[in-house]
């Protein structure tokens, strides 16, 4: 009985959604949403993240849009409360029918919004940098996964050139981001060699400001003997007061060095960058490219936000590549309809803004190149190292013996985010 | 004859320019080496480029680690190059040559990273320990001291021999000491090494020496862990003297954002969530006077936070008169609709200046004397910036206190407070004394953001943070009472300073929080509560 009051609640809602579909389609153009806060805590990244989305669609408009219409931003504000980005992107898919959404930032948000665009079949475009530990079939994620950032710089400062750190510390805000990066990150310096004793864990709450008894306290983990680095999961406004009392402490990157994953250019344009030269980041984009694609992404960004001092990020990157694959998938497709789509996503290419070719793979990741760059006295990064070639987006992490065993595969036979065994094994073969 | 002498001559100048061209060639080969293809390269190049006798070793090396050095694109020659606006001016690297101005894509940076520079400061070091300016021996000894590198150890003997600064021969006596100390064999020399490292116990020290112990051989092995417990001992305490300081520092920074509060909310009564946001103002006030200094006079930005400091006063202030005339006189004596209505306000604000600056962060500088720290040779550092603001806290609260208690303006404040009737009646203005006290507990919020914008954001958000714990400590400290908000302000800020490496700064402020809680329940007028008819007024 509640089966079948289930299934007609459902049949209903894809009716609904159906409906809402064609009344879309016999309108001349096509609806992008734009579920970014333009207000609030978060509003400090996320507005940029907006205005690039508006920029791509303006670019794509000057070419003649896409299948002969044009395309319409819809602009909603969330305003960094959690709750309030999943009515946002109900009203979006349900209300406005737009046909493919760009947006969120924290990993909270997207855990709000995945079950409404599972729901009505949305398909949502995450351009951030995450903990991984998931694949929903609505969901493309343009971002790093852990081993496309965290593991990698792991690596670097292990290495000979990063400085050949012995002693860890793990230093990050206190939300599900950090927490999951760092049980990845422990469980794989421990692979490592790097004994738990060497490893100190440290989190703060969102926009911490005192610094000064955690930068002492590295300050002496620090001095036991062993070459110290820091990882820094740190996100939003914490960083600068946390940069700000490094330098102050007098903590020069050739002592102690910090890598971070969530402090790009964006982050240190409100910070003064002398102390900090030296200190890193690990991203898939930095602004320092050098490619005819980046020099061309930065003028036609500039000119669009009409402040020649702004500058560009790798969650920019990142939509920007997502919002190339879409126009070409719709393209292959011939339509916008969010299943013909998804599948036309697959082995879909984009040259990334640093040089290589990002491939959509069938987990809803992508494989992009990995760098390391030096903070600069300028507030740019110089790449100091990077991957050889490009590294494929892991959804569940090879380092939690729980999601080890997990696959993320959207194709036959597995045709499932998160399984241990294919969900079509043996079924065709008959 | 003179055809057989001119050719001699031509022959001798040949002779002669052909010296020391060979030896200019090798240099500017060895000079160019430096923008190798790998890092390995690079130090490799840096290494042999430290042996080459030229005076032009200190100042390429120097520009490397500074990041200026630069290689031309046309054909690779090794630049020195300073920006300057739009353009480069270039400098031949190996004999500093002008090679006039460039554009940025006429030359690329010769990349160094981490383990690059740690080289470069090291031979620096080397190179500098016996420059006669004080300066850059300072920064010599500080190099050797990191790299601790054996074969520096007679130019370190040479140093302390000529060394007259009794401070920087300390240095390099530690020095010579921890060099000794890694690569000697012999026990007399370790002894006497170890009982050097002794006297300084600093967290160097203790990790030069936990190194030590570690690969200590047998008879060494006893001594070196007596020495080290001596120095982690020493240095323990200094921990907590360190603890002390930044708990006062945090302590300020709570006092300063709390004074304004404590008179709008202590003294008038008004629950004034818009609070933060007038904090908020003063620290983009902050980030406009110093945008004007850059633009007008950059010589004097060192000053512009003296400027600033009364510009955020009156910023916030007037924004302060014209919310207590607009809104908040109509709504005394409902605490509930002025809470909304502030919190109403500072919503407003913070779109206000979202629209108006952007939602990104401003990059307040701090003036030079704010940055850095004083040094004591255990390790203890007190960082100007938080100095300057425990100073300036203390400054504003001994300002408020004299207004309040010395001034008509004051008197007719407590006046009106105490007793509205009665004081209307000898002839006080008791609006135009609101008006003015809920400007003068803003505009002191203002200065309160001038010093905030020195160690946080100047985000919209700014104000957000401060709002729950200025509440908190004038609740602590005890409604209407100054002196009571800085101890407050102190107790909470040391308390809390003290659980942190304990509890981790989340558990940390919950406790903080569950005991402030408990401690409202037995004293709910707060640790200084006011006596008399005041309290019913």
């Amino acid at each position: 009985m509640k089966f079948s009051f289930k299934s007609i609640l459902s049949a209903g809602a894809i009716a609904a959604t159906a409906l809402v579909g064609t009344a879309a389609n016999a309108a001349d153009t096509i609806k992008v949403g734009v579920l970014h806060s333009l207000s609030g805590t978060m509003a400090i990244s996320e507005t940029t993240l907006k205005d690039t989305v508006l920029m791509l669609i303006d670019e794509q408009n000057k070419k003649g849009g896409l299948l002969g219409k044009k395309l319409e931003a819809v602009v909603v504000d969330p305003a960094s409360n959690w709750p309030l980005f999943a009515e946002k992107q109900r009203e979006l898919i349900e209300k406005e029918g737009v046909d493919v959404t760009f947006g969120c930032w924290t990993s909270v948000s997207r855990k709000s919004v995945l079950p409404v665009v599972e729901e009505l079949n949305g398909m949502l475009f995450y351009p951030v940098q995450y903990e991984g530990e998931e694949s929903s079939r609505n969901v493309f994620y343009t971002g790093a996964a852990p081993n496309q950032q965290a593991i990698p710089a792991v690596d670097y400062m292990l290495s000979e050139d990063g400085g050949a750190a012995k002693r860890i510390v793990l230093l990050g805000t206190d939300y599900v981001y950090p927490r999951t990066t760092n049980k990845i990150l422990r469980s794989y310096l421990n692979s490592k060699g790097i004994a738990d004793a060497d490893i100190m864990e440290n989190y703060t709450p969102f926009g911490h400001s005192d610094w000064q008894n955690i930068v002492a306290d590295v300050k002496k983990f620090a001095s036991a003997g062993k070459k110290t680095a820091v990882i820094s999961t740190i996100n939003g406004d914490a960083n600068v007061p946390f940069y700000k009392e490094l330098g102050n402490q007098g903590i020069a990157a050739s002592d102690i060095p910090v890598v971070a994953f969530s402090v790009g250019e964006e982050e240190l344009a409100g910070l003064d960058t002398k102390p900090l030269v030296g200190h890193l980041a690990a991203w898939n984009y930095f602004m320092s490219a050098e490619s005819p694609e980046n020099e061309e992404f930065i003028k036609t960004w500039k000119a669009f936000i009409k402040d020649d001092k702004r500058v560009t990020n790798d969650p920019m990157e990142a939509t920007y590549i997502g919002f190339k694959m879409w126009t070409q998938a719709v393209l292959q497709a011939g339509t916008t309809d969010v299943d013909a789509v998804r599948q036309a996503m697959y082995g879909q290419k984009v040259k990334n803004l640093t040089g290589g070719v990002a491939v959509m793979n069938t987990n809803h990741h992508l494989s992009k190149p990995v760098l390391i760059g030096e903070i600069q006295e300028d507030g740019q990064f110089e790449t100091v190292w990077s991957t050889d070639g490009v590294v494929k987006g892991d959804a569940w992490s090879d380092f939690i013996p729980e999601s080890a065993k997990l696959t993320a595969d959207w194709t036959y036979p597995y045709v499932c985010g998160n399984c241990e065994k294919p969900k079509y094994a043996g079924v065709a073969g008959m | 004859m003179t055809k057989f002498f001119k050719h001699i001559m031509v022959l001798a100048i040949a002779l002669f320019m052909a010296a020391p061209t060979l030896a200019a060639d090798d240099f500017s080969a060895q000079v160019d080496a430096l923008n190798g293809k790998s890092f390995s390269k690079k130090i490799k190049a840096i290494e042999v480029l430290a042996e080459a006798d030229n005076d032009r070793v200190v100042p390429v090396l120097r520009a490397m680690l500074g990041g200026d050095l630069y290689a031309l694109k046309s054909d690779k020659t090794v630049v020195i190059a300073e920006k300057r606006g739009s353009v480069y001016l270039v400098h031949k690297a190996d004999d500093g040559a002008d090679l006039g101005q460039m554009a940025k894509s006429d030359i690329k940076k010769v990349r160094v990273n981490n383990k690059v520079r740690t080289v470069i400061k090291g031979i620096l070091g080397g190179l500098t320990l016996l420059s006669p300016n004080v300066e850059q021996r300072q920064k010599a000894i500080d190099a050797v001291f990191n790299s601790r590198d054996e074969s520096l150890l007679p130019t370190l003997k040479k140093a302390i021999s000529r060394e007259e600064d009794d401070a920087l021969k300390a240095k390099m006596v530690l020095t010579k000491a921890a060099i000794e100390l890694e690569n000697a064999k012999d026990p007399e020399t370790l002894s006497a090494a170890l009982s050097v490292l002794k006297e300084t116990p600093t967290p160097d020290v203790r990790s030069i020496l936990t190194r030590y112990v570690a690969s200590a051989p047998e008879d060494m092995k006893a001594e070196a862990q007596a020495t080290l417990d001596a120095v982690e001992s020493s240095l323990s305490m200094w921990e907590n003297v360190g603890n002390l300081y930044r708990g006062l520092s945090l302590g300020s920074v709570l006092l300063l954002a709390a004074v304004g509060l404590a008179i709008t909310f202590g003294v008038m009564g008004v629950i004034n969530m818009a609070h933060g946001e007038m904090v908020m103002l003063g620290a983009y006030a902050t980030f406009v006077v110093q945008e004007v200094f850059r633009a007008y006079m950059p010589g004097w930005f060192d000053w512009s936070l003296f400027v600033a400091i009364p510009f955020a006063f009156l910023v916030a202030g007037s924004v302060g008169v014209a919310m207590e005339r607009g809104i908040i006189r109509f709504l005394y004596g409902r605490p509930l609709e002025t809470l909304l209505a502030t919190w109403g306000v500072s919503l407003i604000l913070q779109q206000a200046v979202r629209t108006v600056f952007g939602p990104t962060n401003q990059d307040v500088s701090s003036p030079s004397w704010m940055s850095g720290a004083i040094e004591f040779t255990n390790g203890l550092q007190f960082t100007y910036n938080r100095l300057w603001i425990i100073l300036f806290a203390l400054l504003v609260v001994v300002g408020v206190t004299l207004i309040l208690k010395k001034t008509a303006f004051g008197l007719q404040m407590r006046a009106v407070t105490q007793n509205r009737p009665m004081a209307n009646s000898m002839g006080i203005k008791s609006g135009w004394v609101d008006a003015m006290t809920f400007g003068l507990g803003s505009g002191i919020a203002g200065m309160a953001g001038v010093a905030l914008s020195q160690i946080d954001n100047v985000s919209p958000n700014l104000g957000q943070v401060y709002i729950i714990d200025s509440f908190m400590v004038v609740v602590f400290g005890g409604v209407g009472n100054i002196m009571g908000t800085v101890v407050g302000a102190f107790s909470l800020g040391i308390v809390n300073k003290f659980m942190e490496p304990m509890a981790g700064a989340v558990l940390a402020k919950i406790f903080v929080l569950i005991a402030l809680i408990l401690f409202i329940q037995k004293r709910p007028r707060g640790l200084f509560a006011l006596k008399g008819r005041s309290v019913e007024a």
